[in-house]
């Protein structure tokens, strides 16, 4: 049991802090700006061309075959750089290698994993949030395509995204569950509309809806089987709950030392009761890294898709909404002074109980799969 | 890093479930069950554990604080109602001074509130002193000023026996108590090493919060799925389901910060080794009043009655919170680890 480094580990942290000195983007806090997600992409091919994206993923898809527990290590320092967390995409990956065939691997892993291609996820509909299954979008064959008809909504990063991971029902005659399968689709076609979503904070960047109005997909793209989608979905699903897939023990680490700073800078201005806030923030996103540690750690044993990742997410958006309150407190809901980053970061962290499964599904998900107790 | 406990860990967990499951009370009325108390008693002074952090030839303790945190979980599991917070803190107070090891049970004395450990002043100790988890002890240390550091002397215990936890009572130490130095000493504690020393009563008392907490999940589930209600066990609504979950997550996550916190007691510096403890102890603390709650909550007019394990399980969480201070206290430390803080009250 040691939270410390090996020798090795000590030589990557070393190496990957004098890098990080020198190649700091420097973006803004993610949840409140535009010019963040702008950023993004190129930020994503900086950490990969420098050898330090995909650290646990397997080398034939551009990742480098490290212990699981270098993403920690990874998180860790960017957090002492004050550097943008790294892009969380490895939920699509893990989704990716877990159901794809060799060639949906060759030939999209590489681009995901690198930052060439970017990605978003096609999942809830209008009328299928929580109850995901119930999605209507189609795919239909047409000689070696499929034609896919619907209309996906909460698609983040779909303005920018050169593929889509699109869910759609191809055998409306069985179970709801078994007649989804998994495509991904080239975004740039005109039967593909994209809109943006202005989430509550004022951003627009992030999230998006998409039309899809009898769009075209090679049926080599499929991933898995012909009803074989919902399996990907929860595979997909649960990782993406998983903070240290994610990588946002950084994100959480770097907004709080931007709070511990602010209250430097300014100490007579903030009281007990903003002091406080702020210290719930720094034991729950201290906690947060702990527990990524000890999930990463359990990976050495073997990469579980299992309910965990709901009890991961939990936590997660403890943390967040913890971080929110100690924004709004130390921002203050009325600021006079023009920069309401704040508050954007407060406005935001309400996202987090809702996106990738409402804490409410969580909870379910806990209680029938890890507590088993009975259904009712 | 690998955070997974080490094989030996692995087995000295299942040796201290072993013991828990055997010996410790499954209902409130067995806890008058002296026989078994006893049992209890001998089977943890013969495992040795309340020997891990006596010092080995080198000075340093015989196992770090995550092999005690380990067992404290497991003890806090199965409301343990024996001493091993109390005599653990005690060795390794004897260690930290280069003193031989207690021939006699042996606890530590803390302040009124738990915060703090007592300082006697002028060879005796000052009104409100307490010994915790006194069971079996007849004597409890204190630090005495020795320029800039301390020393350590012991006190005879009183018979007053006070306090929230029905497991592991408090005595009073009679006000004007006298002091006696404890013989053999080769060095005063330095602050470095009461930073240390503080670092594992927090890590031990969080452990143990998160034995009550999983103790609670445990227990209250298996009511939830046995307890009937409109023709269903009441585990299958959802509103309980959630209650549940919440408190599983809670317990997990104050897993993990405990185990950091263990492990820091030996890995990091004094300074850092208490930041990590505090913010475990904050959190450990908030988290198991809210789970234990939820067991009282979940098991209904039962859970509010005397003969329900549920409140057994609150007052040990409420009095291992306490102990080298609460919430409030390690906010405070986690805060001036930071610069932002003011005095923390550590002196």
């Amino acid at each position: 049991m040691d939270f410390g480094d090996s020798p090795e580990e000590r030589a990557f942290r070393l190496h990957l802090r004098e890098w990080l000195g020198h190649n700091n983007p420097g973006l803004p806090t993610s949840s409140t700006s535009d010019e963040y997600w702008a950023g993004q992409a190129a930020w994503h091919q900086t950490l990969f061309g420098a050898g330090f994206f995909g650290l646990s993923w397997p080398k034939a898809v551009g990742g480098h075959d490290l212990p699981s527990v270098y993403e920690a290590i990874l998180d860790e320092e960017i957090i002492a750089a004050g550097a943008p967390p790294r892009p969380s995409v490895g939920y699509l990956v893990q989704g990716l290698l877990r159901h794809g065939n060799e060639d949906v691997q060759r030939r999209f892993l590489p681009g995901l994993v690198s930052g060439r291609d970017r990605w978003c996820q096609g999942f809830s509909e209008p009328d299928a949030g929580s109850d995901l299954a119930s999605l209507r979008t189609r795919a239909v064959t047409d000689g070696s395509e499929y034609v896919i008809t619907g209309h996906k909504v909460w698609t983040s990063y779909s303005d920018a995204a050169d593929w889509c991971l699109v869910l759609a029902r191809t055998d409306p005659d069985v179970p709801k569950h078994r007649g989804i399968s998994a495509f991904i689709v080239p975004m740039g076609q005109h039967a593909i509309e994209q809109r943006p979503i202005r989430m509550i904070n004022g951003i627009t960047r992030e999230f998006g809806e998409v039309i899809f109005d009898e769009a075209r997909v090679d049926a080599a793209n499929m991933v898995g089987e012909p009803g074989e989608g919902w399996r990907l979905a929860m595979t997909v699903v649960s990782h993406e709950r998983e903070p240290g897939e994610l990588g946002y023990v950084a994100r959480y680490g770097k907004l709080v030392n931007e709070l511990v700073h602010a209250v430097e800078e300014q100490p007579d201005k903030y009281g007990p009761e903003q002091r406080r806030d702020l210290a719930w923030a720094l034991v729950e996103a201290d906690m947060l890294r702990c527990h990524v540690s000890r999930r990463l750690s359990d990976r050495l044993d073997g990469l579980s898709h299992g309910p965990e990742g709901s009890v991961d997410k939990l936590l997660m958006t403890g943390v967040e909404q913890a971080v929110g309150h100690a924004a709004l407190s130390i921002g203050g809901a009325a600021s006079t002074e023009g920069d309401d980053t704040w508050l954007k970061v407060y406005l935001y962290s309400r996202a987090q109980s809702v996106m990738g499964g409402t804490s409410q599904i969580q909870r379910n998900l806990i209680a029938s799969r890890i507590l088993e107790l009975p259904t009712s | 890093m690998d955070v997974r406990l080490s094989p030996e860990q692995v087995m000295l967990r299942d040796a201290a479930r072993q013991v828990v499951d055997r010996l410790c009370p499954r209902t409130v009325g067995e806890f008058d069950d002296a026989e078994r108390a006893g049992k209890l008693d001998a089977a943890v002074v013969a495992s040795g554990w309340l020997e891990l952090r006596t010092a080995s030839d080198d000075g340093r303790p015989w196992a770090t604080g995550v092999e005690v945190a380990v067992v404290a979980e497991e003890l806090g599991r199965g409301l343990a109602d024996t001493a091993f917070l109390g005599p653990t803190m005690a060795a390794d107070l004897r260690r930290l001074v280069g003193a031989s090891p207690a021939n006699t049970p042996e606890t530590i004395a803390l302040s009124a509130d738990l915060s703090q450990p007592v300082v006697a002043r002028g060879g005796a100790v000052g009104r409100g002193a307490v010994a915790v988890d006194a069971r079996g002890a007849t004597s409890a240390l204190v630090l005495l000023p020795d320029g800039d550091g301390y020393t350590i002397g012991a006190i005879a215990l009183g018979s007053v026996t006070t306090g929230v936890d029905l497991t592991r009572p408090v005595v009073s130490c009679p006000p004007g108590a006298a002091v006696s130095r404890i013989e053999g000493q080769r060095r005063p504690l330095g602050v470095d090493d009461l930073s240390r020393w503080r670092a594992l009563g927090l890590a031990v008392t969080c452990a143990d919060l998160v034995g009550v907490m999983r103790g609670a999940v445990t227990v209250t589930c298996d009511y939830a799925r046995s307890r009937r209600q409109y023709g269903a066990a009441i585990g299958s609504f959802q509103a309980v389901q959630h209650l549940l979950a919440d408190a599983y997550v809670a317990a997990e996550g104050s897993a993990s910060i405990a185990l950091h916190a263990g492990w820091a007691v030996d890995a990091l510096d004094g300074p850092d080794a208490l930041e990590a403890a505090s913010a475990a102890k904050a959190y450990c603390t908030r988290a198991a009043r809210s789970v234990c709650e939820t067991a009282i909550q979940v098991h209904g007019g039962i859970g509010n009655t005397w003969e329900c394990l549920a409140h057994v399980l609150l007052r040990r969480a409420l009095l291992s919170g306490e102990v080298l201070g609460g919430v409030g206290a390690n906010l405070a430390r986690v805060l001036a680890a930071h610069g932002i803080g003011g005095d923390d009250g550590l002196r």
